[in-house]
């Protein structure tokens, strides 16, 4: 019966924020820009999502999830421009690279710890190399163009495809948070505590890594999925080692084995990279102005050191929150609800 | 009467090392058998082959299917055998440490859930019916073991004995008929040692189980156990009641040496 009611609220939830959103859009309180970050984070959660489902929770160190959005991306944009329905574009591409999670899991998964993570750091170069090579296809290393957007006016693509992205994010960090409340994601968690007493409970360890790694790639791809008709353009380049890692990053930040910490942190370091892409400028004039040597002296550019205050705002995090924001916690709106009920 | 668990000649070879040679053992239902023998005997590669973690170089293990038959455990792995019904604790404690104490024994039902992973995260109907009869059900065993008052505690910090009984309780909430105990007194004191006693024997006597265990304290094996196996340089070198292989001569020679026999 809780579990209705929490269903019944999730989705009551889900309809008002939907609605208040739909608003917020046609008044431009939500402009253009803002709502392409938003796409943006969203996608980036997914991934991070997805990698804590086989990192965090499983205890699988994987470093090669930007392959697995890539394909997805890729199998999406191909079939769009095939012209094949949208739906079933984005539910190939998402399959597609479940299916190559699978397969790529199967052997990869008898390794552990470290050699998991060269393997998945591996195969997420394969890819990339892969796509840069299959010429026609995939457009090789001048991309893949022209892809179609949700809407057919290029103008309104943004918040066409925040309509498709935000019930995504929704419905996966939902199903997901089902997944770990069960007995199948408890027995995930036992594998990361430890495998031999898991085995030795009658846990099979090796079938249970492998649902948790391609229901990983199947998120992965399902983001990568809805990437494509949200940019439009697909570049290799995109996708390659530094980008896996910046998934890592949200993950270990949020707190593996943390849900909500990955959201929190998925939208907070999308949000930062961007201001400190875009504003670098604008705060290295105010500093130096603040200095009074504005004019003619001693400016300090931050623009090319915006990678390094990033860099730098990740260490002191893990200098005073080495388990991340959230270690492997969980908000619980239900949590606020009983405080405040006190 | 039919043995429940056997073992003929078994051998486990590690490289040039053999841990294990020619282990011979039947388990009749309803036992309290021990197994001892000095450090480095073999005794805890046995565990690891009769469970699984280990395929034995040779031999066989064979266990009664609870159908009437027989069934051939050995090459299988160890979750295989665990939901075939053996199961087990370990030396140096492995407890899932940051889940808490009704999940770690829930891990060991997750064999007999009967949903799929579809139902579960789609929440459908057989989720939430099952869900709350293995709550019901892990409650229900937690009170018999009286540690129900920290069902949500985080099993790491749970005192040392209790960290041992919770070992002891996930092991049988997989349902097992042969129970194998990997040295349960370790770092206890001796009235918590007493106390083990009692709960090895209850255990038994309440799921009808049949155990197997490892220990080195004496006074715990000369007290519970109904028989004795001891094990040196991976052969077995005595089989008997415990007043026989405490007067044994060479048992003594295994633990003390040569002239302790002839003192």
């Amino acid at each position: 019966m809780r579990i209705l009611k929490n269903l019944l609220f999730l989705s009551l939830l889900g309809a008002v924020v939907f609605a208040i959103l739909q608003t917020l859009i046609v008044t431009q309180v939500l402009d253009d820009y803002t709502l392409q970050i938003l796409c943006m984070a969203g996608i980036n959660i997914m991934v991070a999502l997805s990698l804590n489902l086989i990192s965090g929770f499983t205890g699988q160190l994987a470093l090669g999830h930007a392959g697995f959005l890539a394909v997805g991306a890729y199998s999406t944009g191909i079939l769009l421009i095939a012209q094949v329905p949208m739906p079933l574009a984005i539910l190939g591409g998402a399959l597609i690279t479940a299916l190559l999670g699978f397969l790529i899991g199967f052997p990869a998964l008898r390794l552990r710890g470290d050699y998991l993570a060269i393997v998945t750091l591996g195969v997420g170069e394969i890819i990339r190399v892969l796509i840069i090579n299959l010429g026609e296809l995939t457009g090789g290393s001048a991309g893949l163009r022209n892809i179609p957007g949700y809407a057919a006016n290029i103008m309104v693509n943004n918040p066409a495809a925040f309509l498709w992205i935000f019930p995504a994010v929704f419905i996966v960090v939902a199903l997901v948070t089902n997944l770990m409340q069960s007995s199948h994601g408890r027995a995930l968690i036992s594998i990361r505590e430890d495998e031999i007493a898991s085995q030795a409970m009658g846990v099979n360890i090796f079938g249970m890594k492998l649902m948790s790694f391609t229901v990983s790639a199947f998120i992965a791809g399902l983001a990568g999925a809805l990437y494509a008709p949200f940019i439009g353009y697909l570049a290799p380049g995109g996708f390659d080692f530094l980008r896996s890692v910046f998934f890592v990053i949200i993950v270990v930040l949020g707190g593996m084995g943390s849900l909500t910490g990955t959201v929190l942190s998925g939208l907070g370091l999308t949000f930062l990279q961007e201001a400190l892409r875009t504003n670098a400028k604008g705060w290295s004039q105010s500093v130096a102005s603040l200095f009074g040597t504005g004019s003619g002296g001693f400016v300090i550019d931050l623009v090319p050191m915006s990678q390094v205050l990033f860099g730098l705002i990740l260490i002191l995090l893990m200098i005073f929150k080495p388990q991340g924001l959230l270690g492997t916690k969980e908000l619980r709106l239900t949590k606020f609800w009983h405080r405040g009920a006190k | 009467m039919k043995p429940i668990l056997s073992a003929r000649h078994l051998v486990m070879q590690f490289g040039g090392l053999r841990a294990v040679a020619d282990f011979n053992l039947e388990l009749f239902p309803g036992e309290l058998v021990g197994l001892i023998g000095p450090n480095g005997a073999g005794k805890t590669t046995v565990f690891n082959m009769l469970t699984g973690v280990y395929e034995p170089t040779e031999g066989t293990i064979e266990l009664d299917d609870r159908k009437g038959g027989v069934a051939v455990i050995s090459g299988l792995p160890p979750h295989k055998i665990t939901r075939r019904g053996v199961s087990r604790t370990f030396q140096n404690i492995r407890l899932f440490k940051s889940m808490t104490v009704w999940e770690n024994v829930a891990i060991a039902r997750h064999a007999h859930v009967p949903y799929t992973l579809a139902q579960a995260v789609l929440r459908l109907p057989p989720f939430g019916k099952a869900e709350a009869e293995v709550r019901q059900e892990i409650q229900d065993l937690l009170t018999i073991f009286k540690i129900d008052e920290k069902a949500e505690w985080r099993a790491a910090n749970l005192p040392y004995g209790e960290q041992r009984k919770l070992e002891i309780v996930r092991a049988l909430a997989a349902k097992p008929s042969v129970l194998l105990l990997d040295e349960p007194a370790a770092g206890m004191n001796p009235q918590e040692t007493i106390e083990l006693m009692e709960l090895i024997r209850f255990v038994k006597d309440r799921y009808q189980l049949t155990v197997l265990l490892i220990e080195h304290d004496m006074n715990l094996v000369m007290g519970i156990c109904e028989r004795l196996v001891v094990l040196d340089y991976g052969r077995t070198i005595a089989e008997g009641l415990p007043a026989e292989i405490r007067s044994n001569p060479v048992v003594i020679k295994a633990y003390l040496g040569e002239d302790a026999v002839h003192a």
